[in-house]
């Protein structure tokens, strides 16, 4: 694991001047987990999410989230399957825009910046957020070439993409495992092999941030546990937003858990929500919410 | 638990199938087999027929008239490579027309297209490959020469090998457009996602990813139109000329003959092809030789499929 003292939830900072106004709804008190904390790398909100809403075509799928992402933090997003995890990580780097029908309403804030305003364009906004999905999807062409692409794309200089793909691969603790075989197939590398690839793939563009689907669900304990390691290691660096169906792996990981629910409207329509926003600790020891509480325990028990 | 108790004993009656029943069962099994034999026999006996006439031909024929000044069966000069140059002279034309805008109409449609215009889309192409290749051969002569190819080439002769290969090309297109766009539509989103996922634009993702990931399918779908090319008769007959007689030539803007439109104008004339004995044999020698070529297009394609599945 990683050097620092353990990096529990309780050592979020925000300094006054960076928090957000609307912290209130994100059902956290700044100021009594700031007080708490210990001198610590500060940190800023990378996004600020508010009222967003997401629809596909007609049906609305996420209501009213309001929450904020800071940097250099893993962020958790958990809750039952159906209740727009997945959809709203996937408003980050805009990803819902490859999907026929689907629409964003809200306003999500990068760095100040309103991702969604007309001006953005949508291939700038993913060279800054990358994404590891939930089933590894590597390219059906070499170890190497995998990892390169990225850097290709952003123009990186020929001569230097051989130390950007060491430097992506030795990252995500692969490098040893594959440096002599960079210029073979990916699809030879096992399940575990390839996620790590996929991350490897992700932060050879040197992103901001990093938004992973349930990265482990189709790993074993091991590769599950490497995973989790080198999420830990990479939060120095990067800002990690994190959906994933195992608590503990919430608890191990993040420093903020963001607790969704899905209810169903007159309609029939099931429509997820933030429930509860707060600092892990928190959210794992004393849940505002019932809700939070019942599923916590009811998958953690 | 007094259910079970209740059940009657298992015989093995109980399991055992009637005698009639097995015969029928039988029956049937035979009737489908027939089916199939039949089909088998039938390829059998043309390959047979074709490559014991094509024997008789080459083994009859005087072999320096394999190589002479052209195509001329009633004055028992057999110049094979005429036939087989403009053969692949117009295939390469028609596939130079092809496969661009076949690739092309392909990744429009399975990257690009709105649902709603797929739907209408492709099946207006896969009726578009139902055109009858005689509507193509006039179409050549009738359009693409007279208002196309005369503006260009003031010495173009009426009947030429270009006009024949984009008329083909014309003809291939929707066959390679549609194997294509079924392999293209067959790489996995999340490939797609991935390579949006890293700020790569659309073209890009097109280009890099989906194009070599579908890379067998288009090489299949290249392959494909390549061998309908090569057989394609009519458009190649009524556009191209040269099908009785015809004088080697390597330029495009002239006419020529090619295997299969000798074929067809061989077949056609008896009488021509009474004047000489040959020429009869000549025919089957001609389709052995298409054959054998379309056969090794085949395999390759096979080899480098496997080849280039091999390497991922
Ligand atoms: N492309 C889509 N088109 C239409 N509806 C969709 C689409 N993707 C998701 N949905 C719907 O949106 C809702 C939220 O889906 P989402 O995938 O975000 O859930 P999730 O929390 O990630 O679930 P899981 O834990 O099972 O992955 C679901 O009701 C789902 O059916
Ligand atoms: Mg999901």
């Amino acid at each position: 694991m990683s050097q620092e003292p353990e990096a529990s939830a309780s050592d979020v900072t925000v300094p006054d001047a960076l928090a957000p106004k609307d912290q209130s709804r994100a059902r956290i008190d700044v100021s009594a987990v700031a007080a708490m904390a210990p001198q610590r790398v500060e940190t800023s909100t990378v996004f600020e999410c508010a009222d967003v809403d997401v629809y596909y075509t007609d049906f609305r799928a996420l209501r009213d989230v309001t929450l904020d992402v800071n940097s250099h933090e893993v962020t958790a997003l958990i809750g039952p399957s159906g209740c727009g995890k997945t959809t709203f990580l996937r408003c980050f780097n805009r990803m819902n825009d490859l999907i026929e029908g689907a629409r964003v309403e809200g306003t999500i804030n990068y760095h100040g910046v309103d991702l969604y305003q007309d001006e953005v364009d949508p291939v700038e906004v993913r060279r800054r957020v990358g994404m590891v999905f939930q089933k590894p999807n590597p390219f059906p062409k070499s170890i190497y070439d995998n990892v390169a692409y990225g850097p290709r794309l952003a123009g990186v200089k020929r001569s230097e993409i051989d130390d950007v793909v060491e430097g992506s691969l030795t990252r995500a603790a692969l490098w040893d495992e594959v440096k002599d075989r960079l210029k073979m197939s990916a699809y030879g590398l096992s399940g575990g092999q390839q996620q790590r690839l996929c991350i490897a793939r992700a932060i050879a563009v040197q992103p901001d941030v990093v938004l992973m689907d349930e990265p482990c669900s189709a790993l074993d304990p091991i590769a599950t546990g490497r995973i989790e390691e080198l999420i830990a290691e990479l939060k120095t660096d990067y800002t990690i937003i994190i959906v994933t169906h195992n608590m503990q792996q919430a608890a191990r990981i993040s420093d903020m858990t963001a607790f969704f629910s899905v209810q169903a409207n007159e309609m029939g329509q099931r429509t997820g929500e933030l429930v509860e926003y707060a600092p892990t600790s928190l959210i794992f020891t004393n849940p505002d919410d019932p809700r939070t509480e019942a599923y916590i325990t009811g998958r953690v028990g | 638990m007094s259910l079970t108790q209740d059940r009657p004993e298992l015989t093995a009656a109980d399991l055992q199938t009637s005698r009639s029943r097995r015969a029928r069962s039988h029956t049937v099994r035979w009737l489908f087999m027939g089916a199939a034999a039949v089909t088998v026999l039938v390829s059998a006996l043309i390959i047979w027929t074709v490559a014991s006439e094509a024997w008789t031909y080459i083994s009859q024929v005087e072999l320096d008239k394999l190589t002479d000044i052209g195509w001329f069966p009633r004055r028992g000069l057999f110049d094979l490579s005429t036939l087989l140059v403009n053969t692949l002279q117009i295939s390469v034309i028609a596939m130079l027309v092809a496969v661009p805008s076949g690739f092309g109409a392909a990744i429009y449609l399975s990257e690009y297209a709105h649902p709603r215009v797929r739907k209408v889309m492709k099946p207006t192409l896969e009726l578009l490959a139902s055109v009858p290749s005689v509507v193509l051969g006039v179409f050549a002569i009738s359009f693409i020469t007279p208002s196309i190819l005369t503006n260009f080439f003031d010495d173009i002769n009426y009947f030429n090998k270009l006009a024949a290969g984009i008329a083909v090309g014309l003809l291939v297109i929707p066959l390679i457009a549609s194997i294509a766009e079924d392999s293209l539509r067959a790489v996995p989103l999340a490939l797609r996602e991935a390579s949006a996922g890293l700020g790569a634009r659309k073209v890009t993702t097109s280009i890099r990813v989906v194009l070599p990931a579908a890379l067998s399918g288009l090489m299949a779908a290249t392959i494909v139109g390549f061998s309908r090319a090569i057989g394609e008769t009519m458009v190649v007959t009524i556009a191209s000329g040269g099908g009785d007689t015809s004088l080697f030539n390597l330029s495009i803007l002239e006419s020529g003959g090619t295997l299969t439109s000798a074929m067809a104008a061989l077949g056609l004339g008896t009488d021509q092809v009474a004047g000489n004995n040959l020429a009869f044999q000549s025919l089957y020698f001609l389709g052995a030789l298409l054959f054998a070529i379309t056969l090794v297009l085949n395999m390759l394609g096979d080899v480098i499929v496997r080849r280039l599945r091999n390497r991922y």
